[in-house]
């Protein structure tokens, strides 16, 4: 077998970028919760880097792109189990779309996309979740939620990808998948004691801002990397990527000075993601018009949808659905509509390929968004109620940082007098 | 002797201090502080949700002078500390049962 070096140095370059958005997400989101509780969303987020990459060599990588169980188009096998045969190409990839990089270069760059979409749904249980059977969790919707929606739309036997729906990097197995896990398990743990009525604003917005930055910088992997080559199809993603998400940027805060406020940093930081996220699944699909259009869209839209929790009464507490189910749709279904065939896949309604792409995008978003928010609610209440998902109402109160983890994010107040010894010290062991 | 104790808005603090130097006032005691009067909180908006924060950053000045000056000593802060916009802040002064030095141990006036 012959491989493209210039590919393969693209695509595990692209998989060191995508990994590196979970770090970046734990501070976007550490940024935009309270001081107590700074440690735990870090904690989640990093452990979640840990627990799907060895699921994902072990048993949910070869779920998502081994040879088809059974034809139907709904799961893979476990003939790629740690990584058994790899040598053997990826069976999905032949013909036109036959890859040129070596099978482990493909596992590594599809584990950092596991790696970071359960990381997403951090966001909406924020500051209330038990560590250890958030790891369970972690672990059972790898296996469960993401290694079917993922073998669906990216694998090129998945029912969804053969039908013609198109997401060339994940708007329905990352954005739209963690968007809808996220409201179920939501709405499962409940709400933060006091919300919505307790202020509970971001402790460091600097901090979010950082995170957005390392997001935007990462998104270059995600989007080019989904190319799985150093070529013309990569370079249109990137470019895209990049243009979705200033528009998204200027979106967000053009709304929100339409609307009577001011332009907000967190806005800007919040506009940028949902750009992204809507460039996601369309990158590859559309033109410089098309990811215009789709950022700004996405910037505007999101920044209006992630009020709806509050009438839900739903409290998704990081807007995980506001900003990546909703900019994931939003992503989804404009490609039915700026789809050209100049930079790849079929002709779009504008540009004369009439209904049938926004047709197959509808139903890819339905699909997923159902089979993902239902599967998680069932995950989530069976865990609930063997182990227990939730905080003690003690611990909440006293944050994740101490109660959980036994350490705290900042020691600014009263470091003096505890370095004086008020407090006693045990030098370890 | 009297306990002066004033809250200002905190910009103020450079004036004041200015102020209570040419009074030759030699000493005070600074604190950050918190809280509200009549001048409400300010609010905040993330993502659209508006958080509403009802203390407001405030200085507290202590300081302690015998009785002779200590009206001047008021009127000084006063008047440096005034923007004449709501949240300028208080004075208020309260008599003192004993002051020592701690260096030296002198009492009363003598120790201010």
């Amino acid at each position: 077998m012959h491989y493209s070096a210039g590919d393969t140095a693209w695509v595990l370059v692209s998989a060191a970028l995508v990994l590196f958005m979970t770090p970046g997400l734990a501070f976007f989101y550490a940024g935009m919760v309270r001081s107590k509780n700074v440690l735990g969303m870090l904690m989640q987020n990093f452990a979640t880097i840990a627990v799907v990459s060895l699921i994902w060599v072990f048993g949910a990588y070869s779920l998502a792109f081994g040879p088809d169980w059974g034809g139907a188009g709904l799961i893979g096998t476990l003939h790629f189990f740690g990584l058994a045969h790899s040598s053997q190409p990826v069976p999905g990839y032949t013909g036109a779309i036959a890859q040129h990089i070596p099978p482990l270069a493909f596992v590594v760059f599809q584990m950092t996309f596991a790696v970071i979409t359960p990381a997403l749904i951090t966001g909406s249980t924020a500051d209330r979740l038990r560590f250890g059977p958030f790891i369970v969790f972690v672990a059972l919707w790898s296996v469960l939620v993401y290694a079917p929606i993922a073998h669906w739309s990216f694998d090129p036997h998945g029912w969804l990808y053969r039908m013609g729906a198109e997401d060339f990097a994940g708007g329905t197995v990352v954005e739209i998948n963690a968007g809808a896990a996220g409201l179920a398990i939501a709405a499962v743990v409940g709400r933060r004691r006091g919300w919505p009525r307790s202020p509970m604003p971001p402790h460091n917005v600097p901090l979010a801002l950082l995170g957005a930055g390392i997001l935007w910088f990462g998104w270059f992997g995600f989007n080019a990397g989904s190319a799985l080559g150093a070529n013309t199809l990569a370079a249109h993603a990137f470019i895209n990527t990049n243009t979705a998400g200033a528009a998204g940027l200027l979106g967000w805060i053009a709304m929100e000075k339409l609307r009577g406020g001011k332009s907000t940093t967190l806005g800007a930081a919040s506009g940028a993601v949902a750009g992204l996220v809507a460039i996601t699944p369309s990158c590859g699909f559309v033109d410089a018009v098309g990811a215009g259009v789709i950022g700004l869209a996405a910037g505007a839209i999101c920044s209006v949808a992630v009020s709806a929790k509050f009438r839900m009464r739903l409290d998704d507490s990081l807007d995980v659905g506001g900003v990546h189910l909703v900019g994931g749709v939003i992503g989804m279904v404009l490609i039915g509509l700026f789809g050209t065939a100049a930079t790849g896949g079929v002709n779009g309604l504008l540009y004369g390929g009439g209904l049938p792409l926004l047709g197959h995008q509808a139903v890819a978003i339905l699909a997923c968004g159902a089979y993902s928010f239902g599967a998680t609610w069932v995950i989530a209440k069976v865990l609930d109620r063997l182990v227990g998902l939730r905080m003690t109402p003690e611990d909440e109160l006293e944050g994740m940082d101490t109660a959980l983890h036994a350490e705290s994010a900042y020691d600014f107040g009263g470091s003096f007098l505890r370095s004086l010894g008020g407090g006693g010290f045990r030098p370890a062991e | 002797m009297k306990l002066i104790v004033a809250i200002i808005k905190p910009f103020k603090l450079e004036d004041v201090r200015n102020a209570l130097t040419r009074e030759g006032v030699v000493g005070m005691t600074v604190s950050e502080v918190q809280g509200y009067g009549r001048q409400s909180g300010h609010t905040e908006v993330y993502r659209g949700a508006e958080y509403q924060t009802s203390f407001v950053p405030k200085l507290k000045i202590e300081l302690v002078v015998s009785d002779d000056v200590a009206t001047e000593v008021v009127e000084a802060i006063v008047e440096a500390a005034r923007t004449e916009k709501i949240g300028d802040g208080k004075v208020w002064v309260l008599d003192v049962a004993e002051l020592v030095r701690v260096r030296t141990g002198e009492r009363g006036a003598e120790a201010i």
